[in-house]
Formats: structure tokens, sequence, C-alpha cells
């Protein structure tokens, strides 16, 4: 086991992006990367094969929306892990909330398809090239994409319950 | 492109003169031990395809965890893989001392250890005498029942419930092992290892079990690893990944235990793994029972998320005050964005939550293992008989709750 620092990681990958990688940080020790949208695929794909780095597991894939965050409202994130050089990576990706779409990695983890597949369910992320991208948890009817935050858990038209003293 | 079988037709195609039927495994069936929906199409009894529904129980528990106080949070993780619900419990609570960045004593880290463990014993004690009863072999799951009932009386002994524990809390235990725990605990120690002989006995080399579950429901580790495998079921397959060695949290890095491995990742190598496990469990139970250090049950230094004995919140101002912060749901957090995994009884359970500050989490993602691991189903039982896929389904321990959340 080789012992591969997080600079060492956020150089290499610096180094073969480049300008892709819009910004970077370390919260609680968990280098997170954020890449340009469209390069997600290249840059799983390069890490998965890469001989120094092996990040060949996909951990989870999941969805965020930042509502505030104008033309960046939708974040995928990837949780990666090189089970050789037992280093964790998360790379992320912001997308505008007017086209939630993003380059599927079904081809380079099979895993990846239900996952993503629950993160459209949930927040409408498109994931180009899957081959069946359909909603997994909820019923197949459903309009909307529930867990983006305009939808509140509650009955929004209830007003006898003031948001300040029971929650978000 | 993958080979996902999820963009086939539900439906077999009417040819080959009628030999191609259509058969529910599922949503409720006995055999599928939960709500599993799987459309088979067979020859016979040969299994050419399948298609899964899931979603039966979805009880949208990352939305619910958006509106909840962080205290509140810990009964839903209990309600995710209900067969081992204090690891659950546990990787929650150690989550968020890793976002308010507290280090609990050394003590609490070994009381959380016991109660992983044992949950782990029973989660695979669960497993492996289920996958006995769906071979035929019924005794030893009342052997192991019982086994588990002593384990789940330990859980009442800490916290007072059984199934859904809600055990522990942020900061450490609401009260220390009473004089009961340890006296069923040094009995249960002294006691199971011959009942669960008794059950290895029955099975491991059974010629009847070893004909019916060796090469039942095969994933190479290539595959696993694709596929995000984690756990007993991809150990089973000969990778030897496990988030107890890999990033030890609460102390594992005191204990000395093996990682098992299977060769072959069929039924009856994730049942040998399981049943080692259950060993090994055992053995870091003796070990953290008998070194268990001085000190606090829990953290002092998280007045504001650990809740004040009664007797104070009666008597006292100052906690007073933090019973009622606690119970409303006003204790302040810091911004921050944390993952952190733990070795549930299926595999990595992971929790990644981003906090803006708030009352609540902002978003709160539970990695669930059985989820990401029970699409290769289809792959594993492709070519099996249908009595095959019951086993493997049984084998991966694909608990309905986890899969679903």
């Amino acid at each position: 086991m080789s012992n591969l620092t997080n600079e060492a990681v956020l150089t290499r990958i610096q180094e073969k992006f480049g300008e892709a990688v819009r910004n970077h940080e370390e919260p609680y020790g968990l280098l997170t990367i954020e890449i340009q949208a469209d390069k997600t695929h290249d840059l799983i794909a390069w890490l998965k094969t890469d001989e120094v780095l092996k990040v060949s597991f996909l951990t989870l894939i999941g969805g965020a929306h930042f509502p505030n965050d104008k033309g960046r409202e939708i974040c995928v994130n990837y949780h990666l892990h090189s089970l050789v050089n037992n280093v964790r990576l998360r790379v992320r990706a912001f997308l505008p909330i007017e086209n939630p779409s993003i380059q599927s990695i079904t081809d380079i983890y099979v895993g990846a398809d239900w996952q993503e597949r629950e993160s459209y369910d949930f927040f409408g992320i498109i994931f180009e090239g899957h081959p069946n991208l359909t909603r997994i948890l909820n019923e197949d009817s459903m309009d909307y994409f529930p867990m983006r935050k305009e939808y509140h858990l509650e009955d929004a038209t209830r007003e006898d319950k003031d948001d300040r003293f029971f929650g978000r | 492109m993958s080979d996902t079988p999820t963009n086939k037709s539900l439906f077999a195609d009417e040819t080959i003169d009628g030999q191609i039927a259509t058969l529910n495994l599922g949503p409720t069936h006995p055999a599928t031990h939960g709500i599993f929906q799987n459309v088979l199409t067979v020859d016979g009894e040969k299994i050419l395809d399948s298609v899964q529904t899931v979603g039966y129980i979805h009880r949208a528990f990352e939305k619910l965890a958006e509106r909840r106080p962080y205290n509140q949070i810990t009964p839903i993780t209990d309600r995710l893989n209900y067969c081992s619900s204090p690891i659950n419990n546990m990787g929650w609570e150690m989550t968020m001392e890793k976002l308010i960045g507290v280090q609990v004593p050394k003590k609490v880290d070994y009381m959380r250890v016991i109660i992983m463990e044992l949950a782990r014993i029973a989660d695979h004690l669960v497993c492996n005498s289920v996958i006995g009863v769906d071979t035929g072999a019924l005794t030893g799951f009342t052997y192991m029942f019982q086994q588990r009932e002593l384990i789940y009386e330990l859980y009442e002994e800490v916290c007072g419930a059984r199934l859904t524990t809600n055990i522990g809390r942020i900061g450490g235990f609401e009260r220390d092992f009473s004089p009961t725990f340890h006296v069923k605990i040094k009995k249960f120690l002294k006691e199971f290892n011959k009942h669960f002989q008794e059950f290895d006995d029955l099975l491991l080399r059974n010629r009847i079990f070893m004909d019916r579950t060796i090469k039942a429901g095969p994933i190479s580790a290539e595959r696993a690893l694709d596929y995000g495998f984690t756990g007993p079921n991809l150990r089973a397959a000969g990778v030897d990944y496990d988030v107890r060695v890999m990033t030890p949290y609460s102390s594992y890095e005191d204990f000395d235990f093996i990682i098992p491995v299977g060769t072959q990742g069929d039924t009856y190598d994730r049942f040998c793994v399981r049943q080692e496990e259950v060993r090994q469990s055992l053995k870091i139970i003796e070990q953290a029972y008998d070194n268990m250090p001085e000190g606090k049950h829990f953290s002092p230094d998280v007045p504001e998320f650990y809740l004040p004995p009664k007797a104070d919140v009666y008597t006292k101002m100052e906690a007073l005050i933090y019973h009622f912060k606690i119970v409303m749901g006003e204790t302040p957090v810091p911004v921050g964005e944390v993952y952190h995994a733990v070795e549930g009884g299926n595999g990595e359970l992971g929790f990644h939550l981003i906090s803006d500050g708030g009352r609540t989490p902002y978003r709160l993602q539970f990695r669930r293992p059985c989820f990401i691991y029970y699409q290769a189903y289809p792959e594993m039982i492709k070519g099996q008989t249908i009595s095959d896929a019951v086993l493997t389904l049984s084998s991966l321990n694909v608990i309905a709750g986890e899969l679903d959340a």
C-alpha cells in the first residue's frame, strides 16, 4: 500500500485536466474536486485506468440541489475509492437547473446504473447514454423530482406551522 | 455499453413452441424474505432473464432527514438494515461526531465495538440460518434464532429496545453497561461458541448443503468490484476490502482479527465468509470486553448534543437549557461536508452529510450497500435454476429496508 497524499492526487489530476479542474477543497480530509461537467466522464474513466492512482471503485453517486446558486443549481457527487492506495476522492460537477444533464458513467462502472437512476428519480439529473433512465424508487407516474428544495416535506399550503419553529 | 438487463422487455417473446414462460418471484413471496419483485423469464426451470422492481417500501428517509434535527435522525437509521440497527445508529452518531469535531473517550469506542460486533453476529446469524432454511434445513435456523434472541436481550439491557434500537447518542451512550448486561454478556461469550459450532457442524460440510450451494449464484471478483459490492459478498468473491481495516473508526485498529475471504463468490463462499466473520466478531468482542478502558461512557465536550441526566434537568439551570435546546433541535452545527463509512452487516454503510449550519441537514445521503449490489442479481442468476435464485437472494442478504430507504 503506497502512501499517496491528497496533494499528489490533486497534482496528478491537474496535470492531466488542467483548467477543467475548477475548484478543490479538503473538507474533513476528503479531497473534493470540482470538475467541468462535460469532463466528468473523461476524468472518471482516466482515474480508473491511471497506473498511479488506480481509483477503480465507485462508492456512491448522489445529487444535491442548491436553488440559490444560479446556473449551478444541481450538484452531482461521485465518491470514488482507490482500493490499492486506500485513497478516497470526491468528484463533483454543477449543472444548471434548466438542463441538468451529464454524461452517464454506466460504461465505466456497471454499478452506476441504479445509482444514476436514483439521482434521476430524486433530482431529475439526466444521465446521457444511460441504458434505461427511468424512476427506480418512486412510482413511474410521478411528474416531479421530490428531493429538490422547492418541494417541502409537509403540505406547503399549511399556515399553522411556521418553518422557523419546525425545522426547515 | 454495459450489459445491464434493465433495458430488456418485461415479458418473454411467445416463440419457441411455448417453452418460455414468465414467472413472478415476489413482491410478497415467502422465499424472497422481503418485498422484492423479480419477473423471471424461464425455460423450464432455467432462468433466461430477469427484471427487478424495487421501491415497494420506500419511505423517503433522505427527505425526512432534511426536516429533522440531528438527534432525531438516529431512529431513521434503525430502519435501514433492521437486522443490525446498532451499526447504523452508531455510524450516524460517528458521522455527527466527525462533523462537530469531537473525540469520544476510548471507553465509548470499546463499548460501541462490542455492540456493533454483536449486531454483526446477529445479522450474519439471520442470513446464514435463512440460507439453511432455503435449502430445507430448518433446524439450524431455530438454534441460531435462540442465540439472536440473547443478543437482542443484550441490546435491551443497553437501550431498552430490541429491533429498532436507537442505541447510543451523539457523544456516547445514555448510560454505562448495567450489571445485568455484564452477567448476560459473560454468559453469552462463554456459551455462544458451543451453539454456533453445532450450527456449523450441521451445514458447513454437509454434502446436501454443499451440493445445493456450491456454484449457486456466483460472481467474479472483477464483476463484484465493478458493481460496487462491499462487505461479505465482496469478500466471498476474493477481495479483502473491509472498512474496519482500510479506514479504521471507533478504535478498530486496536483489535486483532482477520478478514476471511472466499474464492468463488458463490452462495457457499458467502456462507463460509459469514460463518468465519461471526467467529472473528466474537474474538473482537472478547478483546474489547477484556480490555475495556476506564473512563466515562460519554463525551463531556458536547453538552449541546448529549442529553443531560434527568435529575440534573430538574435541578440545574444549565442542564435544563441544554435539554430544551436538544429536544427542540436548536443546536448550531458547523458548516461542512462529511462522508463517513462504517462496515455494516452487508458492507460499506456510508453517510454523506452536507450541513449549512442549520438545525437540520441540508442534504443527507445514505450509501446503502444492498441497493448497490442488488442490481447484480439478474446477472448472478442468469442460467441458474429458480431454486438457486432463491438461495442467491438469501445469501446476498438483501434487506428491503436498506434497499429502498
